[in-house]
């Protein structure tokens, strides 16, 4: 965080020379409106913003972050995979709030790079046990009645990096693999129904149409019920990242089953069992035998701020403690806060939309005496489950199965403020 | 508010709920022809469905696996650098450190023709013809010890006859009959006793990217 502000304040200096040497270097005095003098030099000197014009219309057909907010950015960990190319990068959380996931920010996981599809060469094909076999363009699609719906994407493997303990130092990385998006989209079923189900169909295979052909079987019942064959996030087309210019929405469940590039759907009668769904996403215990088909994210919640890259830089009193919290299994009725390493827990407020599969926003208001903290959280959903300890999880389940590993997080705060990602007893 | 408004307001409410039923089909799209399906339709399935005509020896396999896989993967199949390991950890699942590769953990053959068929080689996929992934398979099969004579042939007609060791080693997902999901009690107050103490940190490791150290193990 030290290295981040500096490199704001760089780019300060550097506009026009017209900051004063004495702010540059005012470190936290600046930043926290503390004066010396005759006053706050952000308010006694006049700026340039305020004296001179800036970009016009035209400048930004496309809009982008202010240049303050360059370090707003997915990152990714060169060590856990052998490629970038199959690999992945993580969502910024500590510097994001409400609930709403930029598009740019969203991360990213594909296993063969991204595919850059002209949606004019783009076609979905329903297959198998249909009554008529169809081919779909995207203008044929734009002709289905629509949805829009507020729905979180996890990765199974997110936070699978803490099984055996701490490992990463921000919850960009131990948490990131999460985005909540709106979607706007045609009902899956509304396809299926228009290419007519024979009665033996229980299963789908999605399939994408990028270079790892990504498939998964999916089974009927979800498909009827809350599926979306998806083209818009947040209101603009899905980037390329996501699956532009078609991806499959499965609210709730793990998301490498959200099929990206959609090209299509089989129907079947059984499960095909395909790599993705027995050699990984599949949750290896203690015993050596795998849970398969795993597909619901369990209730789940961290403090975004503070957290190791967004440390307490105020030393003490007024403190807004924010997270996120989601459930695969219906909306988060509550997130509870311990500052002492789980002893004493107290309700925090959620804040903003409500939804059904959708992350929530938590905050936590509390006057900080400047001492060491073990800050976690807890979210309890819709159907009552509650978030578990990372230690009953391991005594159900061993180290091995790198997925669904929803235990709550601790955050150490240290009287400087530095936050630190610990475990405690 | 007029009678008349609240009405018109609760039709808008519950019309932006609940989603059109369709009286039929809506007549987009048209059929697929059969040649279109067969170009898409790749996916094969553990019963043998999709498997396409063809056949491949353990001897032509090695010769194509070493061509076009073993870069990657290696010529055993024992991966390089980080690439996937594709054969060996036969009895390593319950150990500390499993290794899983399609000999000890992958429960289906039909699994590896596909995946090989629709995804490899990386970089160059849908390339292999048919025969080829049979021979490639076959092969994988001879890494592992599953067949040990190279001149054993893979093909459509004897594909369902072998199987791999790990096939029962799956059950279903128990998640919501755990103790975990049972618990409906949210402790509040002194719910553990003592003062919590650090027993891990993430510091020691310092894997975080900037840190200088790379574990060995990831996602894959
Ligand atoms: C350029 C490197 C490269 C080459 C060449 C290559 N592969 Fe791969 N292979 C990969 C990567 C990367 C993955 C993992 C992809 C992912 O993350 O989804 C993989 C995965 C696999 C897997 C699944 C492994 C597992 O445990 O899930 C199999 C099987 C496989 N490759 C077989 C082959 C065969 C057969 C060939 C030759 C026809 C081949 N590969 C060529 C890089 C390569």
């Amino acid at each position: 965080m030290a290295k981040l502000i500096d490199g704001t304040r760089n780019k300060l200096s550097s506009r026009r020379g017209f900051l004063k040497a004495g702010l540059a270097l005012g470190g936290m005095a600046a930043t926290t409106g503390a004066i010396a003098g005759e006053g706050d030099p952000a308010i006694l000197e006049k700026k340039d913003w305020v004296q001179y014009t800036g970009d016009g219309v035209d400048a930004r057909p496309y809009g982008t972050p202010s240049e303050f907010e360059e370090h707003v950015t997915r990152k990714n960990v060169a060590w856990l995979t052998a490629d970038p190319v199959s690999s992945v990068n993580f969502t910024p959380l500590h510097e994001l709030d409400g609930i709403i996931t930029p598009n740019g920010l969203c991360f990213e996981r594909h296993h063969a790079g991204i595919a850059e599809i002209d949606p004019a060469e783009h076609r979905l094909m329903i297959n198998g046990l249909v009554e008529k076999e169809l081919v779909f363009t995207m203008e044929d699609l734009m002709r289905f009645p629509r949805e829009n719906r507020v729905y979180f994407l996890e990765c199974a493997a997110n936070t699978g990096m803490e099984w055996h303990g701490s490992q990463l130092n921000g919850c960009q990385f131990t948490h990131g693999m999460i985005h909540n998006v709106m979607y706007t989209g045609i009902p899956l079923k509304y396809l299926l129904e228009e290419a007519g189900l024979k009665t033996n169909a229980k299963w789908l295979l999605p399939e994408g149409a990028d270079a790892s052909g990504m498939t998964r079987s999916l089974p009927l019942a979800k498909a009827l019920e809350d599926c979306l064959v998806a083209f818009k996030m947040n209101g603009e087309a899905l980037r390329p990242e996501q699956g532009y210019p078609l991806r499959l929405v499965v609210p709730g469940w793990e998301g490498n089953m959200w099929i990206k590039w959609l090209r299509r759907i089989e129907v079947g009668d059984q499960p095909w069992h395909h790599r993705e769904e027995t050699a990984k996403y599949t949750d290896l215990m203690e015993n050596g035998k795998a849970r398969h088909f795993t597909w619901e994210m369990d209730a789940k919640s961290v403090i975004t701020n503070p957290s190791p890259q967004a440390p307490l830089l105020h030393k003490s009193g007024h403190t807004v403690l924010s997270g996120i919290a989601w459930s695969g299994r219906g909306k988060v009725d509550r997130v509870d806060i311990s500052l002492d390493g789980g002893r004493n827990w107290r309700p925090a407020r959620i804040d903003g939309l409500s939804l059904d599969k959708s992350m929530h926003r938590f905050y936590y208001e509390f006057d900080w005496d400047g001492s060491p903290l073990l800050l976690q959280s807890r979210a309890i959903d819709s159907t009552g489950y509650i978030q578990p300890t990372r230690n009953e999880l391991r005594a159900i389940r061993g180290t091995n199965s790198i997925y669904h590993n929803n235990g709550i997080q601790t955050w150490h705060v240290k009287s400087d403020g530095e936050v630190e990602n610990v475990e405690v007893s | 508010m007029s009678r008349f408004l609240k009405i018109a307001l609760l039709a808008t409410i519950s019309i932006s709920c609940s989603l059109p039923v369709l009286a039929g089909p809506l007549n987009i799209g048209r059929e697929a022809t059969s040649a279109e399906v067969l170009a898409w339709n790749i996916d094969v399935r553990p019963d043998g469905q999709g498997l396409p005509e063809g056949r491949g020896t353990v001897a032509w396999g090695e010769e194509v696996f070493a061509e076009k896989c073993a870069s990657c993967h290696g010529d055993f199949g024992e991966g390089v650098d980080r690439w996937p390991v594709l054969a060996g950890g036969q009895g390593t699942l319950a150990d500390e450190d499993p290794v899983k590769t399609i000999g000890s953990y992958w429960p289906y053959l039909s699994t590896v023709f596909d995946y090989v068929n629709r995804a490899m080689p990386f970089g160059e996929a849908q390339s292999l013809e048919a025969d080829e992934v049979y021979a490639i398979t076959a092969y994988i099969l001879y890494l592992n010890d599953i067949v040990d004579d190279e001149e054993f042939e893979l093909s459509k007609s004897n594909f369902m006859q072998h199987r791999l060791p790990n096939e029962n080693g799956f059950f279903a997902d128990p998640r919501l009959e755990s103790p975990i999901a049972e618990n409906k009690n949210a402790c509040m107050k002194d719910c553990v006793p003592g003062v919590a103490k650090i027993v891990m940190r993430a510091r020691t490791l310092d894997v975080t990217p900037d840190g200088e150290d790379n574990p060995s193990g990831g996602l894959n």
